[in-house]
């Protein structure tokens, strides 16, 4: 895909008839539903044939029967954002936008992610990775206290796969740590653990079209203080600054902790990375998106629109790509 | 930067090179005080898991209508449209079709209560009775008391009308009646003015516990001492699993309760067609709301109704789904003895859809209810059902919907989910908050029987 074809004047002619996988079993199902909603309608704006449908026991029979040119997956949570599903689209044989598998091992993994992209020489919060299960067996208070003096407070504790901020606690205080883990743990089996940085919220989006670029930067500001559910889901719970205010300098940063993140995962067509800037314009990873949210009060719908594109534009484009891909991989 | 809006995103549209802020809400500062609890919500997240095949639902409080006799139905609204469509489809009067009105005290009448169609009011389901009946009653601040716990719809009209809610607390009999008598005194020893009781005696949503005749009495009679009036929310009393019907609230005294009825329950919720009883003075302001809310109550659903009542035995239908709720109850509640550790307690209902679940110490349904999803059961947190934020030991089960197959293998579930969730409690217990798992004087002694 060019720069051109993801603008307002291109339309798809490739991908014809794409099918938009949203919904599924994931505790971030409503979300994945909203998200295909707006995809959906943005690509039929375009006047492609899209079929919006959920993830079940018939849809490999489905798409069998009846390939679409592109499946454009939106799944968000486990099976949609661990790889599992695109492996089996790969097996179907049907072209589909975004990652492959291993990579979404990579990015879903937060604890393995943040381990690559340090490796790479991106500042993230010091964190630990801890299951259940090592809490069962080496006993709770002895590694809460072990975890304290580690990396002190306040804390950010949340499951180590999943998004939409579910089973996310901030521990300010020794007390608070306990419950945190529990909540955390209703959510996964494995918890991350990381030191909370004060700072400036960025999310940053990059789009691959082919080349790996940084959209604007989207400013977080939750009336809350914390961007949780509710401040993600409740429109007008939350302002953006789009682009975010900050320096030139920490700007630049963030494009480029953003783009590192999408390469050294080895990810394709679209991310998004969220980032703190903290008062020195050090710029933080704390984890990279293979299948962002695309709904109402989404953060990279918004960046798109900074940058000038659009939503249906954007997807038709990066669907073209994946047929062309797909194309060039069988004729080798 | 300048002050232009942005007509799409309703943020401030920027001057070139500066940034642009977004609420994404183009009316985010226009909404009313009472919008501003209006927010998206893990809990509701979670429930959209629910309703996909793989969860065995024990949430929901469908009615399972497919005992229907669908066919006969159809032919039924078929000659309803070919012989009275005019009028099925035209608006109607206010108060509700006066056929309908009659049929409606014919079905009361089996709860013992002597009523006229001049004092019923057909309303868009029980749930827009309750609407009305507070609207017309409760100003900002208003008092309500009602049970503890109580059903959900019912505390999200009280604080749709900003009213304050006194929880009073209940037991294996239903409401305890010197608890009602204690807030009803500790409210007028306040100056806050209490606008009525509002009650599920019968087979209550959520507890599964019904009030015993005495205390009927007992109830009826505190209000009289303190001169207020009593809202009965009746939706489950045909479906008993004893005997005959419960005798109505409303069938000892007229004056002082308004009685609200449903065929969401004992027909088909999707006509969305039930009614108040109430005082003359009472439906009189009912009726004036009724028509500056909807104009009229719907006439197609209305008349479907009339011609189901008329046409078919809907006795013998309401007998056909009390066997079926009753196998379904009985299941339910086998499973829970089977599966369910002793520290975990429930109520045994003589009817209706629900059993109310206390878990053990420590543990919080709300909290639980990812890990319950991720199982594939889901269920209602204790939370819902209180207006204070209580009620976080218990859950409410539903055995109306699932088949007995689904509902023995939602309780296996659930038994898993509890135990893991023990375990993990176990494993942080000691280093968990005292407080935690706590209860207030009225979750105890609870509707909870072992």
């Amino acid at each position: 895909m060019t720069q051109a074809a993801a603008t307002d004047q291109a339309t798809s002619t490739a991908a014809a008839r794409i099918v938009v996988l949203a919904g599924g079993l994931s505790h971030e199902r409503d979300v994945s539903l909203q998200s295909g909603r707006r995809v959906g309608e943005a690509l039929r704006r375009r006047g492609l044939d899209v079929q919006v449908l959920d993830v079940g026991v018939g849809l490999l029979d489905t798409l069998r029967n009846d390939p679409p040119d592109c499946v454009l997956p939106l799944l968000h949570g486990e099976t949609g954002e661990n790889g599992a599903l695109r492996e089996v689209l790969g097996l179907v044989g049907v072209p589909y936008v975004g990652s492959d598998p291993q990579a979404c091992r990579l990015a879903f993994d937060k604890p393995v992610a943040k381990s690559l992209i340090a490796r790479a020489g991106v500042r993230t919060p010091p964190w630990l990775a801890l299951p259940a299960e090592t809490f069962r067996e080496l006993g709770a208070a002895a590694i809460m206290a072990a975890v304290l003096t580690r990396l002190g407070l306040p804390l950010v504790v949340k499951p180590a796969r999943g998004g939409s901020a579910l089973g996310c606690s901030v521990v300010r205080t020794e007390e608070e740590l306990p419950a945190a883990m529990v909540a955390c743990f209703a959510y996964d089996a494995v918890a991350l653990v990381e030191r909370m940085v004060a700072g400036t919220e960025v999310a940053v989006t990059v789009l691959a079209d082919p080349e790996p670029r940084a959209l604007p930067p989207v400013e977080i500001r939750p009336d809350s203080g914390v961007y949780d559910y509710a401040a993600r889901y409740t429109a007008g719970a939350t302002e953006f600054v789009v682009p975010a205010e900050l320096s030139p300098t920490a700007a630049a940063a963030c494009a480029e902790v953003a783009v590192t993140a999408h390469s050294t995962l080895g990810l394709r067509h679209l991310s998004r990375s969220d980032l703190l800037v903290d008062t020195d314009d050090h710029v933080w990873f704390l984890e990279v998106n293979v299948a962002p949210g695309m709904t109402e009060t989404s953060l990279v719908p918004l960046a798109l629109d900074a940058a000038g594109l659009d939503v249906g534009a954007v997807h038709a484009g990066l669907a073209d790509d994946a047929i062309l891909s797909a194309d060039e991989s069988l004729s080798q | 930067m300048t002050a232009d809006k942005d007509p799409v995103t309703g943020g401030v549209m920027p001057a070139r090179g500066v940034s642009r802020r977004t609420r994404l809400d183009s009316w985010v500062d226009r909404y009313a005080t009472r919008t501003h609890g209006m927010t998206a919500s893990e809990i509701r997240a979670l429930f959209a898991v629910a309703s996909r095949p793989e969860v065995v639902s024990l949430a929901g409080g469908m009615p399972s209508i497919d005992g229907l006799p669908l066919a006969s139905v159809a032919d039924s609204v078929s000659r309803l449209l070919a012989t009275r469509g005019a009028s099925a489809l035209q608006y109607g009067s206010g108060q509700g079709d006066p056929v309908l009105r009659e049929q409606i005290c014919t079905v009361m009448a089996l709860e013992g209560i002597q009523a006229h169609p001049d004092d019923v009011v057909v309303t868009v389901g029980s749930q827009q009775g309750l609407d009305l009946v507070t609207r017309i009653f409760c100003d900002p601040g208003d008092t309500v008391v009602c049970e503890a716990p109580s059903y959900v719809g019912a505390l999200g009209v009280f604080r749709a009308y900003e009213s304050a809610v006194v929880h009073v607390e209940m037991d294996d009999a239903g409401l305890v009646p010197e608890a009602l008598r204690h807030a009803l005194a500790s409210a007028a020893a306040r100056r806050a003015p209490v606008k009525f009781v509002y009650s599920v005696p019968t087979y209550h949503n959520p507890a599964g516990v019904t009030l015993t005749a005495q205390r009927r009495t007992e109830v009826l009679d505190i209000c009289a001492e303190f001169d207020v009036l009593l809202v009965e929310d009746n939706p489950y009393g045909l479906l008993g699993f004893t005997g005959e019907p419960m005798r109505a609230m409303r069938a000892d005294e007229s004056e002082r309760v308004v009685y609200l009825g449903s065929f969401s329950k004992t027909f088909a919720p999707g006509l969305r067609v039930g009614w108040v009883l109430a005082p003359h003075a009472v439906r009189e302001k009912l009726v004036l709301a009724q028509e500056s809310a909807t104009l009229c109550p719907p006439t197609m659903s209305q008349a479907v109704v009339s011609t189901y009542l008329a046409e078919h035995d809907w006795c013998g239908q309401i007998k056909a789904f009390r066997e079926l709720y009753r196998e379904r109850r009985d299941t339910m509640l086998a499973a829970l003895t089977e599966h369910l550790p002793a520290p975990v307690r429930w109520t045994r209902p003589d009817g209706g859809f629900y059993v109310w679940v206390q878990l053990p110490e420590g543990l919080d349904a709300q909290a639980m209810l990812p890990r319950a999803v991720t199982a594939r059961v889901a269920y209602v947190p204790g939370t819902a059902f209180y207006a204070d934020g209580l009620g976080s030991r218990h859950l409410r089960l539903s055995y109306c919907y699932p088949t007995p197959e689904r509902i023995r293998e939602g309780v296996r579930r659930l038994a898993g989910v509890i135990a893991a969730e023990v375990e993990l409690r176990e494993t942080f217990g000691a280093s968990l908050p005292p407080g935690a798992g706590a209860q207030h004087t009225y979750e105890r002694p609870g509707p909870d029987q072992s």
